[in-house]
């Protein structure tokens, strides 16, 4: 096809509406992978618009594009690099002084920049007259205003990015000058380094970042020039080591131009929403309150609508393949028949059932983020979270831990000091994910029965205390240090985007899912073959030899080989301790597995077993991830040894004193 | 009484109470985070307003339209005169 493809990278400052604006015009077009050789989640979707085809690549949202942050880097890279044929940068016209620093940290760049005003409505209810048109005038750049969450600027929008690719010669910007004072130094600048700029690094750009103090342009020009040519540089920077505050100065003062020109506010400051939730949702003592309710209401809903789905799933879904698939395979091979009902449908179909839990979650999670909430529960655990030499933005990677340890880990990236990130790391996989909540949930009913509820809660509350415990020590004995900045946005409350809940929710499952058919489904027909090779019945399989070499240290707890066999296998994942199970029991048409377990074990052992499962080492993913994170096998092989000895320390306490009883 | 914005008293951010008014004199820290209050808009010059101050644990402050949380350690390193009183 002789057509062109035009790429389009949409930026922006958090909480601004990017990933509303990203469904908007890509809808089930997009693709969600991560930035090569990072992290980081990366969404890249097309759209077509008069017969040409845009793709368009949503870059982390930054409120800046200094080298502060690995998602500040890499959008800026991709501007400098991938030459972008036009950014839009997505702005919050209710806070556009801020959202505005973007805007002047961009037009230095060599992409034609278009600036898309959204929240007008937000604006306007707070009292502020923006005229786009003037601004458009001031920047010189194409202005065009959007309410995204109703669907109005969009076609504009998409009509100024064709304009602007189709006639790239007439991009003028005014772009943002330095401030006269430090005019002449970053002349001298510009001078020393000319000739040294690597493509396609614009060199002028290189000048301002040196002088404000980036690191990774410091590094990269320091190897480009030298010892010798850098010592210059480096002496002039040295004599104006206040340039770094001249130069956001000097940006926000061009802000402040732009602004006086476009914005009015006739009625400033009358009492919004926001302020008025936050008189409560912010108060160190009903903050917390309110914080309490609504995880409490989080876990409530999850189980609540998760359990009764699951059991649904369990008896009718997966009871019912398994009861079609031994009719069809009736007269087939037994191995053929023990490998699809036991191996497959066993292990994978029991694993589905955790999807509604792990749904719900999501969406609720989802729900909290969207609508600005999450910041504010940050702000009220930062006093305890000090008490781990932590402070409130680390809660926010726990707390996701909930759904996940291993987005937890990567959220562990918020925290700016390193120190404390790595704290944060060592301490998330004692949050319980949804995986062994759902363990819990299931096997709980089978050794508490009406107790089962306040049995899960004791459970979560004990991993808690554990974190706790953990957290202050460590921080004591391990991370002496100081504590890192606190510094964040508290987003305006807003009535969140059910299509952005809605397709976060739908990524997340298909992640799931994807897992399910692919790591369980590997591991839960090798755990089969395993308990049913070399012949001869589950006893004398390989998988009961390993169980049975590990029953010593499973009897200190009153675990017999199965349960010890179950606990490896969660190593792969979580909820592969369940469909483990269910092939050990033998777990099948007759009779479910939780039955079958509560006629089995006492209930101490039982009690135990949830404790260990609960505590024990991270999965292999999060194990992974840890790696990756903290860059070095060191600190991912500390953490599943503190895991084990934790888990099964506490595991053999629980058990010996709930045998006295 | 309103005094010449000159003469009213420097004081570090996390002394000014709810309500109150200040303009930014000077930042201190690392470059780090000297970085992230500057982008946020904490830059010489610009008006701040406390919204919440308990005389412990965090605080949070309105600055160019926006409310922004900090620790209190962050907000003693950034000096503001007094505007007026609230």
């Amino acid at each position: 096809m002789a057509e062109t493809t035009y790429t389009v990278a949409l930026a922006g400052q958090p909480n601004v509406g990017k990933s509303t604006l990203f469904n908007l015009l890509t809808g089930m077009n997009q693709h969600v992978g991560n930035w090569p050789g990072k992290t980081i989640e990366q969404k890249v979707g097309s759209f077509t618009y008069n017969g040409t085809t845009y793709r368009l690549v949503d870059l982390p949202g930054t409120y800046s594009l200094t080298a502060n942050s690995i998602e500040e880097i890499i959008a800026r890279d991709f501007i400098i690099k991938e030459r972008p044929d036009v950014v839009v940068v997505l702005v919050d016209a209710a806070t556009l002084e801020r959202n505005l620093y973007l805007v002047a940290e961009l037009l230095p760049l060599p992409a034609p920049v278009i600036v898309a005003l959204n929240m007008m409505d937000v604006a306007e209810q707070e009292g502020y007259k923006i005229e786009p048109e003037v601004l458009q005038a001031a920047l010189g750049v194409k202005v065009v205003p959007m309410i995204a969450t109703r669907n109005i600027g969009t076609r504009e929008l998409v009509a100024a990015i064709d304009e602007v690719v189709h006639h790239a010669d007439e991009y003028a910007p005014k772009r943002p000058e330095i401030r006269a004072d430090h005019r002449q130094v970053l002349e001298e600048i510009e001078a020393l380094i000319a000739g040294h700029v690597p493509e396609p690094y614009p060199q002028d750009w290189v000048a301002l970042k040196l002088l404000e103090g980036d690191r990774e342009i410091t590094r990269m020009m320091r190897e480009r020039m030298g010892e010798a040519g850098w010592e210059a540089v480096h002496e002039v920077l040295r004599a104006h080591d206040d340039a770094l505050v001249a130069v956001a100065s000097g940006r926000y003062e061009w802000i402040g131009r732009m602004i006086r020109a476009a914005v009015t506010r006739p009625r400033a400051g009358q009492i919004g929403l926001t302020e008025r939730i936050d008189r409560w949702a912010t108060h160190p003592l009903w903050g917390l309150l309110i914080l309490a309710a609504i995880l409490g209401l989080a876990f409530w809903l999850t189980y609540a609508l998760g359990t009764p789905l699951q059991d649904w799933l369990d008896s009718v879904v997966v009871g019912g393949l398994a009861a079609l698939m031994s009719s069809l395979l009736a007269n087939e091979p037994l191995w053929l028949q023990g490998l699809m009902i036991d191996g497959i449908i066993g292990g994978v179909g029991t694993v589905i059932t955790f999807l509604p839990i792990l749904l719900i979650f999501f969406a609720i999670l989802a729900l909290l983020e969207d609508t600005g909430y999450m910041a504010r529960a940050a702000y009220v655990m930062d006093r305890f979270m000090h008490l781990m030499g932590l402070h409130g933005k680390s809660f926010l990677p726990l707390f996701l831990g909930f759904g996940c340890n291993v987005p937890a880990v990567m959220g562990a990236r918020v925290i700016e000091s390193h120190r404390a990130r790595l704290l944060t790391i060592m301490l998330a996989p004692l949050i319980p994910c949804a995986a062994r909540m759902a363990v819990v949930a299931f096997l709980a009913p089978a050794f508490f029965g009406e107790a089962a509820t306040l049995a899960s809660w004791g459970l979560v509350a004990l991993n808690l205390a554990v974190l706790a415990l953990a957290g202050v020590s460590l921080n004591r004995i391990a991370f002496k240090g100081s504590l890192a900045a606190f510094i964040m946005e508290l987003p305006l409350y807003h009535v969140p985007n059910w299509r952005t809940i809605g397709l976060t929710v739908w990524q997340h499952s298909l992640a799931f899912l994807r897992k399910a058919g692919t790591i369980i489904l590997v591991v839960s027909v090798i755990v089969w073959a395993l308990s049913v090779l070399p012949g001869g019945g589950i006893e004398s399989s390989f998988l009961a030899r390993i169980g049975h070499f590990l029953e010593p240290l499973g009897q200190l707890m009153g675990f017999d080989w199965r349960l010890m066999v179950a606990l490896l296998t969660s190593f792969v994942a979580k909820e592969n301790s369940i469909a483990t199970l269910g092939v050990l029991f033998g777990a099948g048409e007759q009779a479910g597995l939780s039955e079958l377990m509560a006629a089995e074990l006492a209930r101490p052992t039982g009690l135990a077993f949830l404790v260990v499962q609960m505590l024990f080492i991270p999965c292999v993913a999060s194990v992974a991830v840890i790696r990756q994170e903290t860059g070095s096998w060191r600190w991912a092989l500390f953490n599943v040894a503190l895991l084990l000895a934790v888990s099964l320390l506490i595991g053999i306490l629980v058990y010996q004193v709930a045998v006295l009883f | 009484m309103e005094r010449g914005a000159d003469r009213s008293p420097i004081i570090p951010l996390n002394a000014l109470r709810p309500h109150q008014r200040g303009i930014v004199i000077e930042l201190a820290g690392g470059r780090g985070v000297l970085s992230r209050m500057t982008t946020l808009g904490f830059t010489p010059g610009a008006e701040v307003t406390m919204v919440q101050n308990f005389g412990h644990g965090p605080l949070i402050v309105l600055i160019r339209g926006t409310r922004v949380a900090l620790g209190r350690g962050e907000a003693g390193k950034i000096r503001v005169r007094i505007v007026d009183r609230g």
